[in-house]
């Protein structure tokens, strides 16, 4: 189910645990959905990214992406780690199954998230278009199937088997 | 010294006993012949299948006759809801369940929700208990059919099931249990309980995969789902599967005498073993389902700050193979809803593991997993970002 690299990246997690003197902070997520990933950055007065940690309550794949973008933001400018996207995580760790892409896309919204309060704290304001740096639930992109709003009490009719019938 | 492995996923499927793959082996090559056959491979294989149908009877004190061979668990449920209420359909159309059951039985009664008929779902407690009252005030003059589990796959939970059948027989409702974890485990006699259909699965009993029965009592009409040859008293049709229906016979029987000497004292003592254990070494952890009244071979357990998945990865590292009903393992991003049932919240419920014991998990074996486990929880709360140690 999960790549060589998946599993690596999920059993010997780099650059995770909290920063103490981290000078930005992002958390994307819902705990509801099982996912949430807190970024910490160290960011100099080049605007590099000297330092950069990762807390993350999720699944093989959110730890394992997690994992990846910090080591793939590490002592880049904030411009360039803001151009890693999803699928370069996603292909940098040799794949991830359909169902766990959204765990790339969370990586790419807390790095975002964490350059955002970065700004917050410089100039008072995120950059227009940027994600808050405590965004709830975006990442997964309603893949969880709740739909606006996220409200997963009304999906008791609705059951996974559903989805791999055949025609009823 | 090769390391060792353990296999705590005995809900999910257990390992086919020797001896009742030893029983099966004749019955592919040598004595293969279709038991509906007049000749002599014919009749060999016919011995085979009413021993076999003879053995499962005796596991739960029934007749052979009440016994319906099917194609697993899944079929035996469905066979007994659609069958049952397509007899019953110009007498009522209400079917009564509850928000525990399993797939094969909740989406069964919501395809029939589609097609004409009506049900309710009745909730749990907190320990996952179906309340007797709750059922009988759920009853109505046009209620066919109610199906409550005799126990729980995710949480283990034993329900009421006599006070259950007293209430539906006292409605003249028809009662259906889904045994499937619970036949072979429990001690069932169908003569003393008030069960008018109840389903088994060899798979869960040492047995083969594929084989299933639904126990019928005498008198109850079902219509078939799979229409054909009439085999299985007209009820299920399709040659019988003579392999494995012979390795569900022995299985069944193998069971019974579990029983019978108190073997499945020695599970329970492990399982509370397992429990304790878990409970000692690790905090903020949540046994769900109930403490006691609960599969002698069940733990199931929420843990804090954590997500399933990881937890079950790194265990089938350390060589032990565990469940989760969180929502990575499901392929949703909802967890299990036997869990939220109980009232359980989602971040909660995405921390599960459950661990079940098979008859042959040993005392070094529970200790191999207190061991494992405990680290494992901790090196995947080191990095959420909700655990704060020593707070």
């Amino acid at each position: 189910m999960y790549s060589e690299k998946v599993v690596d990246y999920f059993m010997n997690p780099r650059n995770s645990g909290k920063m103490d003197d981290a000078n930005a902070i992002g958390e994307v997520g819902n705990p509801k959905c099982g996912d949430v990933m807190k970024i910490y950055l160290k960011i100099n007065d080049q605007e590099v990214i000297e330092d950069i940690k990762f807390e993350t309550f999720g699944c093989a794949a959110a730890i394992a992406t997690s994992s990846m973008i910090t080591e793939m933001a590490k002592g880049k400018t904030i411009t360039e780690a803001l151009k890693i996207n999803n699928k370069d995580v996603a292909e940098a760790l040799g794949g991830l199954p359909p169902a766990k892409l959204h765990c790339s896309l969370l990586a790419q919204e807390g790095i975002e998230a964490a350059v955002a309060d970065y700004f917050i704290r410089k100039t008072g304001k995120a950059p227009e278009g940027f994600k808050t740096p405590y965004s709830t639930c975006s990442a997964c992109s309603g893949s969880c199937g709740g739909g606006a709003g996220h409200d997963h009490e009304e999906e008791e009719e609705i059951f996974v088997s559903e989805d791999h019938r055949a025609a009823e | 010294m090769t390391p060792r492995k353990v296999y705590l996923d005995n809900s999910a499927t257990t390992q086919v006993d020797k001896r009742v793959l030893e029983a099966m082996i004749p019955y592919f090559s040598e004595d293969y012949g279709n038991p509906n056959s007049l000749h002599a491979w014919g009749r060999e294989a016919r011995v085979g299948v009413d021993k076999a149908r003879a053995q499962v009877a005796d596991l739960i004190g029934a007749q052979p006759k009440d016994i319906i061979f099917t194609g697993g668990g899944s079929e035996a449920d469905n066979l007994a809801i659609k069958g049952a209420v397509w007899a019953l359909k110009d007498k009522g159309k209400h079917i009564i369940t509850s928000s525990i059951e399993h797939h094969a039985l909740l989406d069964t009664v919501k395809w029939l929700g589609k097609n004409g008929f009506d049900y309710t779902i009745l909730p749990v407690d907190e320990t996952g208990m179906v309340d007797p009252k709750e059922l009988e005030a759920a009853i109505r003059p046009d209620t066919i059919l109610a199906s409550i589990m005799y126990a729980n796959n995710e949480i283990g939970t034993i329900e009421p099931v006599a006070e259950l059948g007293e209430v539906c027989r006292k409605h003249g409702v028809l009662f259906h249990t889904d045994g499937v974890q619970a036949a072979g485990h429990i001690k069932i006699d169908v003569k003393e309980l008030p069960v008018d259909m109840m389903t088994m699965a060899a798979h869960k009993m040492y047995g083969p995969k594929g084989v299933g029965a639904l126990y019928v009592k005498k008198g109850i009409k079902l219509i078939p789902v799979i229409h054909g040859g009439g085999q299985e008293f007209g009820v299920r049709s399709g040659t019988e599967n003579t392999p494995g229906l012979i390795g569900f016979g022995m299985s069944a029987e193998l069971a019974a005498n579990r029983l019978a000497s108190g073997e499945i004292d020695n599970e329970i003592r492990l399982r509370d073993k397992l429990i304790d254990g878990l409970m000692e070494r690790i905090p903020e952890i949540t046994l769900t389902g109930h403490r006691t009244k609960r599969l002698p071979y069940h733990v199931s357990i929420c843990v804090k700050y954590v997500e399933g998945e990881g937890m079950l990865l790194l265990m089938d590292a350390a060589g032990i193979g565990v469940s989760s009903g969180s929502a990575c393992t499901s392929g949703s991003l909802e967890p299990s809803y036997v869990l939220l049932s109980l009232g359980m919240d989602h971040p909660t419920a995405h921390g599960s593991v459950r661990m079940t014991l098979s008859k042959d998990t040993n005392d070094e074996d529970i200790d191999y997993v207190l061991e494992k486990f405990p680290p494992i929880v901790e090196k995947l709360r080191s990095l959420s970002p909700f655990y704060k140690k020593n707070q």
